[in-house]
């Protein structure tokens, strides 16, 4: 997994709450078996008017000029700036690949929700919970400046703008340890083997119903 | 100190490890897998040399892409290459890691959610998960189970277990009966009306009272299993003796002595009086009519006698802008009556409403009429090989074919419209499934959620009616 520690990038702003992730990356794109190659399908059904095919080149498709992506002053942006209950929907993790691909390092938005929450975390794509007044200062300013910029410190804890203004976000310990070393959780936990089998065995007394050979 | 909720007792009883920033790693005692959401897990496992921790444990079956037309030909004969590839990429992988899968003809594939109760596969007591967020489904057999990313679920086939943070308790207590006419999908809607799609957000929900109670098991599987689109990974239902009749002598169930055993544990599986929740929601149910969606998410529904919102009427900016893009999706109008909503397909299926009972309640309605002229569709989809061979025994079959609906194969079809069952452009389904997102059942579909009795009335109307107008037939 890519580590993060600071990023610095230009802002995107997608002004719509409960953006859901048959938005993300409708279901078409889901039957790849690969981890990579999402990006050109962002939000294909609000980027282009056609209807997108998996395995096609994209370049020659009909962009819809309203949506934001496709607006010049917001190329190469690298922060999405959303609205509440961002990623509701499936636990699709093409989701967050889509986002990562496409060059998204981190989102940030009044609240998501769960499982798109968890699943960004596992793939260095940072979800940053801010108040909903700092969320809509944030809209404004983004809106009002061609090329806005944030700057989101994740060993600090804090979002920081070129105004000079820091806002404070909360994360998990383990889940900060995870993305600022970029490390494989799998290996982490594995760690822990000894009290898996320990677990194991005491519920194989408690509960034997539970470890039948099927 | 204050009783234990029943998730605070699935919870406390999985913990491996607490650690020191809140999370902990708790144990999975089942994981369901599919052809979409596993591929890049096991990936994951080969170029980390890694193998499964506990292959007893996972259970496998293809459902997203798999065709529902006629399929003797087996998975080399699947039209489209990319799904065909996915399901034999399952195939392969479960062969090479020796997981028990139950591949596209056996008669026991179904839709993950389907088959794990059916199977026993789904017992009290457990934590199960599945890249798939409908997994709270299971929750309605007091289990405690939740939708993963992938690589959380190459993370549960490593190591048993996965990193979580204890959620808040949320108490939903639906007081009083539901009218004969109105089902658990009708109360599950009408939940997420009221709470909204975040709602549940970091919570799991128990859903009690009398109203719950009166539920069949299909029918809290039905309620659980629409937890997520309130916000709320999991949905839970406590154990009563319906729970423990619906698993007896199931082919994965304990037996003998250790069903004794098992039942006695499970008998526990409820939230003591004096238990605290974080937040409780009280509904009731017995005033509660036919639900429809009319937007595109779950929360904007309304009951059948009802109409679409005036964006004008909402206060909150984010929201009347919601409403407007929503009503120009679906093609309504403001104000525009249920009733007046023309439909041309009729989907009634997926891991919400697809087992035998669903069935049966829209064969109640179907019998002896015909599906009206003006629709181009009224698909039957089975949620298993086993519903399916269930509901041909009953005759549902014939009913909903003479009628003429298409009877299919089991499978997710135009739930998600992975395969080849989809909405065109603009049209209006009447779907039994769960989520009406833009684009959900096929780019620019226009999808409302209801019932099964809703959706075959539809079916024979044309339009939305409400199925207690004489519209139920005789028990089958």
């Amino acid at each position: 997994m890519e580590k993060f520690t600071v990023h610095e990038g230009i802002v995107a702003p997608l002004d719509m709450a409960n953006v859901d992730t048959d938005m993300i990356i409708p279901k078409q794109f889901l039957k790849s078996i690969k981890r990579t190659g999402f990006g050109p399908n962002l939000f294909d059904e609000l980027r282009y008017l056609d209807e997108g095919q998996p395995d096609q080149d994209c370049s020659g498709r009909p962009l819809n000029p309203d949506f934001v992506l496709n607006q010049p002053r917001y190329q190469g942006a690298s922060i999405l700036l959303a609205r509440q209950n961002f990623g509701c929907g499936s636990s699709r993790e093409h989701a967050p690949w889509a986002l990562t691909d496409y060059g998204f390092r981190a989102v940030i938005a009044p609240s998501f929700a769960d499982i798109f929450f968890n699943n960004c975390f596992k793939n260095g794509l940072l979800p940053v919970v801010l108040k909903e007044e700092e969320v809509d200062e944030l809209f404004r300013r983004t809106e009002a400046n061609e090329g806005y910029r944030l700057t989101v410190d994740l060993e600090n804890q804090v979002v920081r703008t070129p105004e000079g203004d820091a806002y404070a976000f909360e994360v998990d310990a383990f889940r900060k340890h995870c993305m600022l070393n970029g490390l494989d959780e799998i290996g982490v936990t594995l760690e822990d083997a000894d009290a898996i089998r320990a677990y194991e065995a005491r519920r194989r007394n408690e509960a034997p119903w539970l470890f039948q050979q099927n | 100190m204050a009783g234990k909720t029943l998730y605070d007792k699935l919870w406390d009883a999985h913990v491996v490890k607490q650690r020191e920033d809140g999370t902990a790693l708790l144990y999975i005692d089942r994981q369901l897998l599919h052809e979409v959401t596993s591929p890049q897990a096991f990936e994951g496992l080969r170029i980390a040399g890694r193998t499964p921790w506990r292959l007893d444990a996972n259970l496998a079956t293809p459902d997203h892409n798999v065709p529902t037309t006629e399929r003797s030909k087996g998975v080399e004969a699947i039209e489209d290459p990319v799904s065909r590839i996915q399901v034999q990429t399952l195939d392969a992988n479960c062969e090479e890691f020796g997981i028990t899968e139950f591949s596209m003809n056996d008669v026991r594939q179904g839709i993950v959610h389907v088959i794990g109760p059916e199977q026993g596969a789904t017992l009290p007591g457990m934590t199960i998960v599945c890249g798939d967020s409908h997994t709270s489904t299971h929750g309605a057999f007091a289990a405690l189970a939740h939708g993963i990313g992938t690589s959380e679920v190459e993370h549960v086939l490593a190591t048993q277990c996965l990193v979580q943070r204890k959620m808040k308790n949320m108490l939903v207590k639906v007081n009083g009966r539901l009218q004969p006419g109105v089902y658990a999908k009708d109360l599950i809607l009408a939940i997420i009306g009221k709470i909204g799609t975040a709602g549940g957000t970091g919570h799991a929900i128990e859903f009690a009272g009398e109203a719950i109670e009166a539920l069949s098991m299909e029918g809290r599987m039905t309620l659980c299993n629409m937890a997520i689109e309130a916000g709320a990974r999991a949905g839970l239902v406590a154990v009563d003796d319906k729970t423990i009749e619906y698993i007896k002598d199931r082919p994965y169930a304990p037996k003998g002595e250790l069903w004794e055993r098992a039942v006695e544990a499970w008998r526990e599986l409820k939230s003591d009086p004096d238990a605290q929740f974080d937040t409780v929601v009280e509904l009731d149910a017995s005033t509660l009519e036919p639900q429809v969606t009319w937007g595109t998410s779950p929360e904007m529904v309304v009951g059948i006698s009802g109409a679409t919102p005036d964006p004008e009427q909402a206060a909150d900016p984010v929201k009347r802008d919601a409403i407007e893009r929503a009503l120009k999706y679906m093609g309504l109008q403001p104000n525009q009556p249920i009733t007046s909503i023309q439909l041309d397909r009729v989907f009634i299926g997926s891991c919400t409403n697809s087992r035998i009972e669903d069935l049966r309640e829209a064969a109640r309605v179907v019998k002896g009429r015909k599906v009206a002229e003006t629709l181009k569709q009224a698909l039957v989809v089975p949620g298993s090989g086993l519903v399916k061979q269930q509901a041909e025994a009953e005759g549902l079959d014939k009913i909903f074919t003479e009628a003429g609906m298409e009877w299919r194969e089991p499978g997710c079809s135009m739930c998600l419209a992975m395969n080849a069952d989809k909405l065109g452009q603009g049209e209006h389904c009447a779907s039994t499934s769960n989520r009406n997102f833009e684009g959900r059942q096929g780019f620019g579909g226009r999808t409302h959620l209801v019932s099964p009795a809703m959706a075959a009335a539809a079916a024979i109307a044309g339009h939305f009616v409400d199925v207690r107008d004489g519209w139920i037939g005789e028990a089958l």
